[in-house]
């Protein structure tokens, strides 16, 4: 397995994963799956249904402990850690499902993510004291901050769960953000989006990335999401990373088109593309 | 800024204003006793019912244990007491408050020196707290009977009203406190189990509660608890102010707290556990925090029921009763404080009081065939409670004004907008005039 070489100018990797194993019973959802993720790094990570890309991200932010392996966050061995204290040392995620705070209001699903830099005590919060006041309105100004970024800024006494699809989406994202992370970890942020969503969702993905100075790993099905922002993509079928480079390698690897399409089918397209090309 | 002062204003006056009508009401005989203890039993109830609302209504934790701790704190109370205004001397006082503040104390230091380790899983930490408290309890117990003359003595040089106010209110927060620790030494292992292997286990907790209490003279060794034959000679000192006082407080600490940052946190447990442990909250410690100061609500009911009538009963506290906060708390409204509130009072107000004079002779019986009936219907036509999530104003979270305070920002945030546009990728001008263009709807 090749490392990817491509953004390792002598920089030290923020998020590396080495040779994690993932065992269900007699199932090994992911296996030797080796990653690392540079400072500022784009990356993807695609793969057929059931190839153990969730599986990967629930490993990466302690939902689930790796059978084998180990997973660094710059110098901390973050390998089974519990999933609020991953977060706090700096990995946020999104959810393949929005996994928003249905019942609250837009501003609070995004000032709890910033419950642990609030910065007063339980008593201060049961007395409502002077100290409450300033970090409270302090941290409201900052969610206000963020709901403003991503366009939500009119939206923040709604509902969430009434929002639509597109704003609950941006509206996750946000919250990951407001955590303050080093890496995010988006798990197919273009499902169920029409075009120009996407391609907003899109522009979205580099503006957070230049603004909040962050890495950035996602899951995605939508091949015109994953070819057009990701600058290195990890390919795993059954478990395995089966290809890395970037998107033109990747289109182009007989393996990523027989792990998609079925064994054989690499040869029939190849013979399309010459034919297209002639 | 005005807005805000203004619900406070009504709220603070409105309350001192229902106070000061029912006591006048009480202290001229308008309400004979018969009403004015129905009233004192819905505040206390309100308490219960809050208290179980923090649990389940804003952390999502189905607990039937409410009543467990609600009969801790009673009984804990009333023993203080008796043993105050029947055997003149201050050992219950002193030994159950050592124990608490022995423990406590411990709990408190063993959870800042515990954090620091990784990995402790839920039992073992059980097993060293649950070692470490029952030490402390010895040394609190020893401690408590030798200090017990001196301050026998202190409080005896005090006029007698005097002296009993204290002792009163002392053994109604140690109650609290009894119960709010039991809880968090029941919680540790048992809030690790999902919601609904949960409330079978608090079911479990009333069980052994009312049955411990059943042999309490003989079991636990505590004479003046008669066992199953009920606690008598409790001296009668619930006063509506004292109700009113503990109700009043409760009120604004749930309110305070979950108008905090700490307060989302345990609403967002609710909402969905897995989505608030990735946003860096540490769920077990806040569905225990939940656990415990809801069970210290009920520590504090149980206290100010025990001097209500005077007399205690195991009965009071068997698992059936356990459902009437449930039912409380279901009926005004899950995570509505006001719908608590006026549900608890009118549940006693029907259940006890007007339907027990108003149903004709011999029919008394029948109001539990009738409230039931009333429960289905409000059921089916209010399947969210009667309150839904209304608040009282001040109740209510206000939302704050956007950019409250900071003017300049309006600026800055117009600079960001523009730099999305100059990253100049070309979809984004569709994407950018579309999301005001939704928004403005």
């Amino acid at each position: 397995m090749s490392d990817a070489n491509m953004s390792s100018n002598g920089q030290q990797p923020i998020l590396e994963a080495k040779e994690l194993i993932m065992q269900f019973g007699g199932l090994r959802a992911v296996n030797n799956f080796s990653l690392s993720l540079y400072p500022h790094d784009l990356q993807g990570l695609i793969g057929p249904n059931g190839a153990g890309k969730t599986t990967v991200f629930n490993m990466v932010t302690g939902v689930y402990t790796p059978t084998a392996g180990q997973i660094q966050l710059l110098d901390d061995d973050i390998t089974g850690l519990e999933p609020y204290e991953i977060n706090q040392l700096g990995i946020a995620r999104t959810f393949q499902n929005i996994r928003l705070f249905p019942n609250l209001t837009v501003l609070d699903n995004v000032r709890i993510a910033y419950h642990t830099h609030a910065g007063y005590g339980l008593l201060d919060g049961i007395m409502h004291n002077p100290k409450f006041g300033k970090n409270e309105k302090e941290l409201t100004l900052q969610a206000q901050e963020f709901l403003s970024v991503f366009n939500l800024e009119d939206r923040q006494g709604e509902i969430a769960k009434n929002l639509p699809y597109g704003e609950q989406r941006r509206l996750e994202i946000a919250r990951a953000l407001a955590a303050e992370p080093k890496v995010l970890l988006l798990d197919e942020p273009a499902a169920g989006m029409n075009p120009a969503e996407s391609n907003q969702l899109m522009d979205l993905i580099h503006f957070i990335r230049e603004r909040f100075d962050l890495t950035i790993l996602l899951i995605e099905h939508q091949m015109r999401v994953v070819m057009g922002i990701c600058e290195t993509i990890s390919v795993m079928d059954f478990g395995e990373v089966i290809a890395r480079g970037t998107p033109r390698e990747i289109q182009t690897n007989p393996r990523v088109v027989e792990a998609y399409l079925g064994p054989g089918t690499a040869a029939l397209t190849e013979k399309f593309r010459r034919k297209k090309e002639q | 800024m005005k807005n805000i002062s203004r619900d406070k204003i009504i709220f603070f006056g409105g309350a001192l204003f229902i106070f000061l009508v029912i006591q006048i009401m009480i202290s001229t005989g308008a309400l004979n006793d018969f009403w004015s203890t129905i009233i004192r039993l819905g505040a206390v109830y309100a308490i219960v019912s809050l208290g179980l609302n923090l649990i389940y209504g804003f952390n999502g934790q189905f607990s039937l244990g409410q009543f467990g701790f609600y009969a801790i704190g009673a009984y804990t109370a009333a023993d203080i007491t008796y043993r105050w205004t029947n055997n003149n001397n201050a050992l219950g006082l002193t030994v159950v408050l050592m124990v608490v503040l022995l423990s406590g104390l411990g709990i408190l230091l063993l959870r800042r020196l515990l954090g620091r380790i990784r990995g402790l899983d839920a039992l073992s930490a059980f097993a060293i707290y649950l070692i470490a408290v029952i030490g402390l309890s010895i040394v609190g117990l020893y401690l408590g009977v030798v200090i017990s003359p001196a301050i026998t003595a202190i409080l005896s040089v005090l006029p007698s009203g005097v002296a009993l106010f204290f002792v009163f209110l002392v053994s109604i927060i140690v109650a609290g406190l009894v119960a709010a620790e039991i809880s968090f030494l029941f919680g540790l292992p048992v809030l690790t189990l999902g919601s609904d292997y949960f409330g079978i286990a608090t079911l479990g907790f009333t069980i052994i509660v009312k049955v411990l209490l059943d042999n309490s003279d003989t079991l636990l060794g505590f004479e003046e608890m008669k066992g199953a034959r009920g606690m008598i000679g409790i001296p009668k000192i619930t006063t509506w102010f004292w109700v009113f006082i503990f109700l009043f407080l409760v009120v604004l600490i749930m309110r305070n707290l979950l108008h905090s940052s700490y307060g989302r946190a345990i609403v967002s447990i609710r909402e969905d556990e897995i989505a608030s442990k990735a946003m860096g909250i540490d769920v077990g410690s806040y569905k225990n925090m939940a656990f415990i100061l809801g069970s210290f609500f009920a520590g504090l009911a149980g206290a100010l029921y025990a001097h209500i009538n005077g007399f205690l009963h195991p009965n009071t506290f068997n698992f059936i009763k356990s459902f009437d906060p449930m039912i409380i708390i279901v009926l005004g409204g899950l995570g509505s404080i006001t719908g608590t509130l006026i549900t608890s009072f009118v549940w006693v107000l029907v259940l006890e009081g007007v339907l027990r004079l108003f149903l004709p002779e011999g029919f008394e019986t029948w109001r539990y065939v009738v409230y039931p009936i009333i429960l289905l219907l409000i059921m089916l036509l209010r399947p969210k409670g009667l309150f839904g999530d209304y608040e009282l104003p001040f109740l209510r979270q206000e939302l704050p004004p956007m950019f409250a305070g900071k003017k300049a920002f309006a600026e800055e945030s117009q600079a960001q907008a523009d730099a999305l546009r100059e990253l100049g990728l070309s979809p984004g001008a569709t994407g950018d005039t579309s999301a005001p263009q939704e928004a403005g709807k």
